[in-house]
């Protein structure tokens, strides 16, 4: 049930993606951090936390689980270092992720060659 | 064959609006990149008994290695044709986004190719969520501290 769930929100997620992109003159960085700046804000207001509860990956997958992560990482954060904990939490919280992407990214680069032509 | 005909025909067997083809295609890949995460989540979680946030934790990490190297051997960007935004929209985007540029811009140079364009997308999402975040660590603060 917990795959049909993350299969189903998630797809939803990418769906509406589809629209921007077919419907919309917004290149794929804008719509990456278009999702990303609501999933900071539909945690903000306590929207997003309840959605990821309920579709598992089907939410923390898509970008805006990214924004997720930095939104309740902040909250987090404030809670135990204060103001502070404003400017520490996010990156904190996305460390994995982010650090993920640059090692292997950078290693992938270096190993493979472009298929681009 | 008269225009009205071969109009009424055309319509039959026109596939459906392309539009929503690609819509259906990024749901159902889209879709399946998150069931993986979750599969990915009920082995760490379930498995290897790791706590939610470290399991949610290396749920992204394997995504990011797996695509990674599914961008690295040319696939990631054959499924993406077809995927449209169920490629772009998970992390698995995200991290294609970050490799695809770098092992493009390789040949101008380790630094200024590679070190800069690893981030010609990750950058703003990165720049941008993280202001976000500070934005609303602060009005959290101020809202539980003085209201």
């Amino acid at each position: 049930m917990d795959y049909i769930k993350a299969f189903i929100i998630g797809g939803l997620f990418c769906a509406v993606g589809q629209i921007f992109i077919d419907k919309t003159k917004l290149t794929p960085a804008k719509i990456l951090v278009g999702y990303v700046v609501s999933g900071v804000i539909l945690s903000a207001v306590g929207l997003y936390k309840p959605l990821a509860e309920f579709a598992g990956a089907g939410a923390t997958v898509p970008l805006t689980g990214f924004g997720h992560t930095l939104a309740m990482s902040v909250k987090e954060a404030v809670d135990q270092h204060g103001l502070l904990g404003a400017f520490t939490g996010g990156l904190s919280g996305t460390a994995g992720g982010i650090t993920a992407a640059i090692v292997f990214g950078t290693a992938v680069a270096l190993i493979f060659r472009s298929h681009k032509k | 064959m008269k225009a009205e005909d071969y109009q009424n025909l055309s319509e039959k067997t026109a596939p459906k609006s392309p539009i929503m083809k690609d819509i259906i295609l990024a749901f159902l890949i889209g879709g399946t990149i998150c069931t993986v995460g979750q599969v990915l989540y009920s082995v760490y979680y379930d498995l290897l008994k790791f706590n939610v946030t470290d399991s949610k934790t290396y749920v992204s990490i394997t995504l990011i290695f797996l695509s990674a190297l599914l961008t690295g051997t040319g696939v990631y960007d054959k499924i993406a044709k077809y995927g449209g935004a169920g490629t772009l929209v998970p992390i698995t985007g995200f991290a294609n986004a970050m490799v695809s540029p770098a092992l493009e811009f390789k040949t101008e140079g380790y630094v200024l190719g590679l070190g800069t364009k690893i981030f010609a997308i990750a950058g703003p999402v990165i720049v941008y969520g993280t202001t976000a975040s500070v934005i609303y660590g602060i009005i959290y603060y101020i809202i539980t501290k003085f209201i």
